[in-house]
C-alpha cells in the first residue's frame, strides 16, 4: 500500500546535453530517501517466474566450487572428500618425505539431475611434514592470491568475457585438525590466522573415531575457545534468512565437526553401510551419533554453497581487490578530496609502464649485440684452431706419403736386382745341366 | 539419485572451461541439487530489477502500454500535460516502482520520451536518449570501477526499449530507421506496431512482412538477436518469436465485461477489442516475452553485450580523461563492411551484411 507519493521523476533536457536532475536517477544519496513507491497490481502480471528464469541460466551455465583442504599427510582429507561426494577420486597416497608444502589441484565434474558442478579439490602436500614448519603456511596463502589474483587481472581487463569464466577462487576451506583431544596445534593457529581473511574457513576434527563422547565435548570447547580468544574468525552459517536460519545457528553450536571418513562397505543388519571396521565396533560415518559427517555435508554443499560462493565474492575477493587497487596507487578519492577518475590513474601508469618498457628494450637490445659479438668471438676462435688442426694433419698425411714412395722405390729395386739375379741363376743352371748332359752322353758313348 | 562424476586433471587452470573428461561413478545423493534453491532463496531476498524504456511519438498509446503491461497504473497521471502545448525538447521522464508478485519483488523503472518525433525538425532527436542510455552505463562503470564498491550496484541500465511504430500501413519511415539503426548497437529493441486496432488482420501482416524487410535491408538487429542464439531449443523458440516481430499491439486499462467475463479491453461502437486476446491483438505476446520467459536473457544480454561494448569504447579512450558535456558521441552505424568501434564483440561481419 502506498503511503506518500514519492514517486521520482528525473527530467532530462536535450539543450546542449546539460543534464538538470530534480533527484537523481542514481546514486549513493538516494538509498535514504528516495524510495520507490509500492504499486499494487490488480491482476496476474507474470514476473513470478524470474527466480525460475535464473535458476535456468544458471543450470545453463553450470556451477562451480572449489575447496580447499589442509591437514598433515595422512590425516584423511581425501577420504573425507570422496566420502562427501560419494564418488572415489582416486588419488594416491602422498609420501612424507616432501621438502616443502606443495598445493595439487584437481578437478572434477559432477552431475546429479540437472545440476552440473565443477568441483575443483585443492590439497595441501607435505603441510607439517617438513622438521622446519615456519614456511609451511606460505604456498597456502600464495595460492589463494594468485585465484584473486586471476580473477582481479580477468576484470581490469578492456575486452573480458567474465561470463564464461572459470572461477578458480577458493570457496571453502576444510582445515582439518588432529585429534589430539588437547588443543590447537601452534602450526595449525598461524596457518589459521593467516588464512582467516582470505577464505572461509570451515576447522573439522579430523579421525574423529579417535575420541570418545566426553573428550569431544571438552575438546571442542577448548579448540573454539582458542580460537576466540587468538581473533581467528572461522566462517559461521548464515542466520539471516529465515528458512535456514534456525538450522544455521544450531549447527553453528557444533563447530568443529568431528568427521569420519570412509568410503568402504560394511553390512549391518540387512543394509550395506560406509563404515570403518574395528574389533570392537562398527563406526558407521553417516550415523549422526557416531559423528558428525552428515552434518558437515548438510552444511557445507546442501544448505550453504551459495553463500559459501557468495561470502568469497563479496568479502574476501572485494577485500582483496581494494589491497591490491590501493597497493598499485588507485585511489578513489585523491588528495583534494575530489573522485580520481580512474582514466587519470590509468593514463599515468600506462605512461610509466611504457617508459619501463623502453628502458628494457634498450637494455635487452645492448645485452643481445654484447652477447653475438661474444658468441662470434668464440667461434672465430674455434675455427682457427680447427684450420690449423687440418693443416698439421695434411702435413703429416704428406710425410707419410713420401715415405711410403721411398719404400716403393726400394721395393722396386729390389725386384729388379731381384729379377736379374733369379735370371743370372738360370742362366748358370741351364749351363750346367748342359755340360752334365754331354757328360753322360760322352760316358754313355 | 545416482549421477555420473567426470574427472579430469588440470591444475590451476583458472581460464580454461573445457577439462578433458573420463568418467567414474558417483554412488548415491549428494545433495548437490540443493543449489539450485539455495539460488532462488537469495534471488528473492535481493529482489530483481528491471528498467524498461518505451519510445514512440506521442499519442501512440506508450503510457497505457505500460499500465496495461504491469496491470498497474504505473503512470499516475500522463508525464505530460496532454492538454498543454507540446514540450519544446526531447525531455525524458522516468519513474520507479516496487511490485510484488508472490514472493518476488521487482523494482520496475520506466523511462518514457515525451516530445520523441514531435518537432518539426526532428534531426538528432535520438541523442538524449542515447545519452541517457550510455549515461547509464557510466553510473553502473563507474561503481563498478571504485575501490571499495557495494555489495550490490544498483542496476539502473535500460533492458530493453520498446519502440512504437504509428500504424500507417505502408513501411518504416526514416526516422524510425534511423533511430532503430542507431539504438539497436546499445541495448535491445523490439519494435511494436502501436494502436494496431486500425488495421485489419491482413493489413497487419503487409504491415509486419514491409517492416521486416526495412529491417533487414537497414541491417537492424532487433531483440531477440540471431547471432546471441546459444543452441537449437533457444534458435528455434526465438526463430518463432522473430517471426511475428513486430507485434501489433493494442493497450488498454479499462476493464469492461465480455461473455460474462472481466477482460481488459478498448470499447468502441463496433466492438470491444479484447487486449489478451490472441485473435485481437498481440499483446500477450509482446507480455510474454518482456516478462514471462526472456526478462533474465534481457537482462544478461545487456549486461554481458552492450554494458561490455560500453565499457570496452570508454576505457579505450584514454584521452578522453575528464567527462565533459558530450563526452560519448557514437558514430552512426552506416553500411560499414567492416566492424566499427561501436560493434559488438560477438556480432561477425556476415552477421552485419545479412542483417538480424
Amino acid at each position: 500500500m502506498t503511503s506518500s507519493d514519492v514517486a521520482r521523476h528525473t527530467v532530462y533536457q536535450a539543450l546542449g546535453g546539460i543534464k538538470t536532475c530534480s533527484t537523481s536517477q542514481a546514486g549513493k544519496e538516494e538509498k535514504t530517501d528516495d524510495i520507490p513507491r509500492c504499486l499494487t497490481i490488480n491482476g496476474h502480471v507474470g514476473f513470478e517466474s524470474l527466480p525460475d528464469q535464473l535458476v535456468n541460466r544458471s543450470i545453463q551455465q553450470g556451477f562451480c566450487f572449489n575447496i580447499l583442504c589442509v591437514g598433515e599427510t595422512g590425516i584423511g582429507k581425501s577420504t573425507l572428500i570422496d566420502t562427501l561426494f560419494n564418488t572415489n577420486f582416486d588419488d594416491f597416497e602422498s609420501s612424507h618425505f616432501h621438502p616443502n608444502v606443495r598445493l595439487k589441484a584437481q578437478m572434477y565434474e559432477l552431475q546429479e539431475s540437472s545440476v552440473r558442478l565443477k568441483l575443483t579439490v585443492v590439497n595441501t602436500v607435505g603441510f607439517g611434514d617438513q622438521i622446519n614448519k615456519e614456511e609451511s603456511y606460505q604456498p597456502i596463502v600464495d595460492y589463494i592470491d594468485a585465484q584473486f589474483e586471476a580473477y582481479l587481472q580477468e576484470e581490469l581487463k578492456i575486452k573480458r568475457s567474465l561470463f564464461n569464466y572459470h572461477d578458480s577462487r577458493i570457496h571453502a576451506c576444510l582445515y582439518f585438525i588432529s585429534p589430539t583431544g588437547h588443543s590447537l596445534k601452534t602450526l595449525d593457529l598461524l596457518t589459521m590466522k593467516s588464512l582467516d581473511s582470505k577464505v572461509n574457513i570451515i576447522p573439522v576434527i579430523a579421525k574423529a573415531d579417535t575420541i570418545s563422547k566426553t573428550e569431544l565435548q571438552k575438546f571442542k570447547i577448548k579448540l573454539m575457545s582458542e580460537l576466540v580468544s587468538n581473533g581467528v574468525q572461522i566462517y559461521q552459517f548464515p542466520t539471516d534468512d529465515e528458512t535456514t536460519s534456525q538450522i544455521n545457528s544450531s549447527m553453528n553450536g557444533h563447530l568443529p565437526f568431528a568427521v569420519v571418513g570412509s568410503m568402504e562397505e560394511v553390512k549391518l543388519g540387512n543394509k550395506m553401510v560406509k563404515a570403518r571396521q574395528y574389533p570392537w565396533g562398527i563406526v558407521q560415518v553417516e550415523n549422526e551419533n557416531h559423528c558428525d559427517f552428515v552434518k558437515l555435508r548438510e552444511m557445507l554443499i546442501c544448505t550453504n554453497m551459495e553463500d559459501l560462493r557468495e561470502q568469497t565474492h563479496t568479502r574476501h575477493y572485494e577485500l582483496y581487490r581494494r589491497c591490491k587497487l590501493e597497493e598499485m596507487g588507485f585511489k578513489d578519492v585523491s588528495p583534494e578530496n575530489k573522485p580520481v577518475s580512474l582514466q587519470e590513474a590509468y593514463e599515468i601508469k600506462r605512461h610509466e609502464f611504457y617508459g619501463e618498457r623502453q628502458r628494457k628494450e634498450e637494455e635487452m637490445k645492448q645485452m643481445f649485440v654484447h652477447r653475438v659479438k661474444e658468441k662470434e668471438a668464440i667461434m672465430k676462435e674455434a675455427e682457427r684452431e680447427l684450420q690449423a688442426k687440418f693443416e698439421h694433419l695434411k702435413r703429416l698425411h704428406q710425410e707419410e706419403r713420401m715415405k711410403l714412395e721411398e719404400k716403393r722405390r726400394c721395393l722396386e729395386e729390389e725386384i729388379i736386382a731381384f729379377t736379374k739375379k733369379k735370371a743370372a741363376s738360370d742362366l748358370l743352371q741351364n749351363q750346367s745341366l748342359n755340360a752334365s748332359g754331354q757328360c753322360e752322353e760322352r760316358k754313355g758313348s | 539419485m545416482a549421477g555420473t562424476s567426470k574427472r579430469s586433471m588440470s591444475p590451476h587452470s583458472s581460464q580454461s572451461s573445457s577439462p578433458r573428461t573420463s568418467s567414474c561413478e558417483m554412488f548415491g545423493y549428494v545433495g548437490i541439487e540443493a543449489v539450485l534453491d539455495q539460488l532462488k532463496i537469495k534471488a528473492m531476498k535481493t529482489g530483481f530489477e528491471f528498467n524498461i524504456m518505451v519510445v514512440g511519438r506521442s499519442g501512440l498509446g506508450k503510457s497505457t502500454m505500460v499500465n496495461t503491461l504491469f496491470k498497474s497504473k504505473v503512470w499516475k497521471s500522463s508525464p505530460v500535460n496532454k492538454l498543454g502545448p507540446l514540450p519544446q525538447t526531447l525531455q525524458l521522464q522516468s519513474v520507479t516502482h516496487t511490485i510484488e508478485e508472490k514472493g518476488v519483488k521487482l523494482k520496475l523503472t520506466v523511462t518514457d520520451t515525451p516530445g520523441f518525433g514531435d518537432q518539426i525538425n526532428n534531426d538528432k532527436c535520438w541523442d538524449p536518449i542515447l545519452n541517457y542510455i550510455n549515461d547509464q552505463y557510466e553510473h553502473y562503470l563507474q561503481e563498478e570501477v571504485l575501490i571499495t564498491r557495494q555489495h550490490h550496484i544498483p542496476d539502473t541500465r535500460v533492458h530493453i526499449c520498446v519502440y512504437f511504430v504509428p500504424p500507417t500501413g505502408h513501411c518504416l519511415r526514416p526516422l524510425d530507421i534511423e533511430f532503430l539503426k542507431r539504438l539497436c548497437r546499445v541495448v535491445n529493441v523490439v519494435p511494436v506496431i502501436a494502436r494496431a486496432d486500425s488495421l485489419t488482420l491482413e493489413e497487419r501482416e503487409a504491415f509486419r512482412w514491409q517492416i521486416q524487410e526495412d529491417l533487414k535491408k537497414n541491417g537492424i538487429f532487433v531483440y531477440p538477436q540471431k547471432c546471441f542464439d546459444e543452441d537449437t531449443d533457444d534458435k528455434a523458440l526465438n526463430d518463432k518469436i522473430r517471426e511475428k516481430i513486430p507485434f501489433a499491439v493494442v493497450g488498454a486499462d479499462r476493464e469492461h465485461t465480455v461473455n460474462g467475463k472481466c477482460v481488459l479491453g478498448r470499447k468502441t461502437k463496433w466492438g470491444i477489442i479484447e487486449v489478451e486476446n490472441m485473435a485481437h491483438c498481440e499483446f500477450p505476446l509482446l507480455r510474454d516475452l518482456l516478462i514471462r520467459s526472456h526478462m533474465q536473457d534481457l537482462k544478461d544480454i545487456t549486461h554481458n553485450v552492450h554494458y561490455e561494448n560500453y565499457r570496452v569504447h570508454r576505457l579505450n579512450e584514454s584521452h578522453l580523461l575528464t567527462k565533459g558535456a558530450g563526452w560519448v558521441t557514437l558514430s552512426p552505424p552506416s553500411r560499414r563492411t567492416t566492424p566499427g568501434r561501436c560493434q559488438s564483440l560477438r556480432w561477425s561481419q556476415e552477421d552485419l551484411e545479412n542483417g538480424s
